[in-house]
């Protein structure tokens, strides 16, 4: 079965260059804004969309973006008004996949089957839960995959040869290569120790690898993406919503500050093979 | 006892009491707890192990802690016989020292060179610091910034010990927020540091492996209550947080069905104050966090809630997943304390008895102080005295008035 992701991730091969995945806070700063912020990635040159569903402990990001989470929930996002976002985003986009990010428990308290069929029914694509590695795969990423929802797995620098068969078994859609060990928004140290990691994930598997965590900018995204499939882009965005606030609320600033930077990094994916 | 009855066996393979426990964490942990778990093993195979932990907790922390008759509190309260199982005489003033001492060797058998710890009361970061000092290991203690300013005296000692004291704003400034901080220092720093639990939670195998130093304590008790009554007692009570002088006290009782076991909870304001309390599983329900899953205060999104105790050492939205499993199967009954009954045990103590417990340690004994009276004279009652209060000794004096 070809899902949204497969096709996308195909459809860039073709073009010869990295897909370009960024990461937005649903619900951040407000319900409203955030929704025009997701309605307008695709435009702006996102090939891959990662919504994030907001927790109060993420435990693996750092500040920035645990501070989106708290302006999401404190605008009254639930999983609910994620998937609200996601519908309503399908009535004018069918081809561009949403991959929801999150920690577990926000899913486990709404109960996994229902939470599958809802995500389905909504036109979420793909999954990354942060705190289920392959070891906890019964709980979300079994049912998952069987219901055709992609769930892709997160390799870091600690996963090593002997553990990467684990880590892949039931991995889809793609692979998101951490590139340091680290929380979101840290800086990458090396970016050839980058593109060998890349190579050697590359060696156990067919899938797309993406590579995220540490970039920043075009020139990032330009020079990761000639070793990787796609990248990865979150924390800058996020950020961008942060500065554009005025009294904590949206400006007229806020969607152009996330779309002018998205066409930035856009450009940058592009000469990543000139 | 090992029959397949047994509630003692737990966790399986994966790490689960029950549907409790797991290993819910990053990938870029994952690596590392596996490599965690095979030394852990290895570790208790080797008598050379087993038997350094022995001389430290004979030589350094003091065992055995005395099993002590507490006569006029018990005449006081007019039922059972009370008896405490002193732990706040162990060195660093809890039995928090019991748990860093068998970890902080395997730190040293794993090669790392850094040790990181959250804390609440302080207890933990206290002993962790000591035994960082003790065998030379630079340490971070992450301690939300309300505690820092309610536990000043042990923030005071973690720093004479060489610790460095990382104070957390995040959220409420309390254990939760701790942790999340020590989680986030430990996936950034994975190869060369150690993180050194203090409770009996988190991802297998820190539930087991926490819970087998703490089990001394039960262990212990059972042999010198033995000799002093020549049978076992009829209950023993533990204050519940995260659960390890509790999950410690219990374990060697869990098979003797003729044994009442309490654990108390942190009941803050009342547990029908919403987001006033911290008793997980009295009020909550159970989900995913830090690690495990276990009985969690969350809203109905599962959103994690904050909680309130005047203890810090229970002011915490979770507990250990093995208590989640004996409150599910009965075998232990967990009930809430306020805020105001561990005050007013806290103070009994003192004044009957001439021991001042952690506040922590005042819970467990306000439901003695509940349990006592309505049982008969010939029973018995142990409350696991689990921390000394000297570090609550200007928290209580401001809510007494006694200080301005």
């Amino acid at each position: 079965m070809t899902t949204r992701i497969d096709a996308r991730f195909a459809q860039c091969k073709a073009e010869n260059r990295p897909a370009l995945v960024t990461y937005v806070m649903s619900g951040d700063p407000d319900l409203a804004t955030s929704q025009a912020i997701l309605n307008a990635l695709p435009q702006a040159g996102a090939d891959v969309i990662e919504l994030g569903l907001p927790f109060s402990d993420p435990m693996a990001d750092g500040l920035v973006i645990q501070q989106g989470a708290q302006r999401a929930l404190a605008a009254g996002q639930t999983l609910l008004g994620v998937l609200g976002m996601v519908e309503e985003f399908r009535r004018k986009d069918d081809t561009t996949p949403i991959v929801m990010m999150g920690y577990y428990n926000p899913i486990y308290s709404f109960g996994v089957e229902r939470f599958i069929a809802a995500a389905k029914q909504a036109g979420v694509d793909g999954l990354i839960v942060v705190d289920l590695p392959a070891e906890e795969d019964d709980e979300l990423c079994i049912p998952a995959l069987a219901a055709g929802l992609n769930f892709i797995r997160l390799t870091t620098p600690t996963t090593d040869d002997r553990r990467l068969p684990t880590v892949l078994k039931n991995t889809s859609g793609f692979v998101y290569y951490v590139s340091m060990t680290g929380i979101t928004g840290a800086a990458i140290k090396s970016r050839a120790a980058v593109g060998e990691a890349v190579q050697r994930i590359k060696s156990h598997t067919d899938l797309p690898v993406a590579v995220g965590f540490g970039i920043k900018t075009a020139e990032d995204a330009q020079e990761i993406g000639k070793h990787s499939d796609g990248v990865v882009v979150g924390t800058v965005l996020v950020d961008a919503v942060a500065r554009s606030l005025a009294d904590g609320k949206a400006t007229d600033k806020t969607v152009a500050a996330v779309r002018d930077i998205v066409a930035d990094l856009a450009a940058g994916v592009r000469r990543a093979r000139g | 006892m090992d029959g397949t009855n047994s509630l003692r066996n737990g966790p399986d393979e994966h790490g689960r009491f029950g549907i409790y426990g797991g290993r819910f964490v990053a990938e870029t942990l994952m690596p590392l707890i596996l490599d965690l778990e095979h030394e852990y093993r290895a570790a208790k195979a080797d008598p050379a192990y087993a038997a350094q932990l022995k001389d430290l907790a004979v030589h350094y922390t003091g065992r055995p802690s005395p099993l002590y008759f507490a006569e006029r509190l018990t005449q006081h309260l007019g039922g059972a016989k009370v008896w405490l199982k002193r732990e706040e005489l162990n060195h660093t003033g809890s039995h928090k020292i019991n748990n860093c001492l068998g970890q902080i060797l395997l730190a040293k058998r794993m090669g790392k060179t850094r040790v990181i710890a959250e804390t609440g009361a302080g207890q933990h970061g206290v002993a962790t610091a000591t035994v960082c000092a003790k065998f030379d290991l630079p340490c971070t203690i992450f301690m939300g910034a309300t505690d820092v300013e309610r536990q000043m005296p042990n923030v005071l000692r973690m720093k004479m010990l060489g610790a460095e004291v990382r104070p957390v704003t995040a959220g409420a400034g309390t254990l939760k927020d701790a942790m999340n901080e020590a989680l986030r220092d430990w996936v950034t720093n994975v190869e060369s540091t150690y993180y050194l639990i203090g409770t009996a939670a988190g991802p297998h195998p820190y539930p087991e492996m926490v819970r087998d130093f703490q089990s001394v304590i039960g262990t212990e008790l059972k042999e010198q209550f033995r000799e002093a009554e020549g049978r076992l007692p009829d209950a023993v009570v533990a204050c519940v947080g995260g659960g390890s002088n509790a999950i410690g006290t219990f374990h060697a009782f869990l098979d003797d069905p003729d044994v009442a076991i309490y654990g108390a909870e942190a009941g803050g304001h009342g547990i029908e104050v919403e987001n006033g309390h911290a008793a997980s599983m009295t009020g909550g329900r159970p989900g995913v966090l830090h690690g495990n899953r276990t009985y969690l205060l969350q809203d109905a999104d599962g959103q994690i809630l904050e909680g309130h105790s005047i203890s810090a050492g229970l002011d915490y939205p979770g507990v250990g997943p093995e208590h989640s499993y004996l409150h599910d199967t009965k075998r232990v009954t967990y009930v809430p304390i306020t805020d105001n009954e561990a005050l007013e045990a806290f103070q009994l103590l003192t004044r009957m008895e001439g021991i001042i417990p952690a506040l922590e340690s005042a819970h467990g004994l306000a439901q003695v102080i509940k349990l006592a009276p309505t049982m008969d004279k010939d029973q018995s009652v142990v409350l696991c005295l689990s921390g000394r209060g000297d570090k609550d000794v200007e928290s209580v004096g401001k809510y007494l008035g006694l200080l301005k």
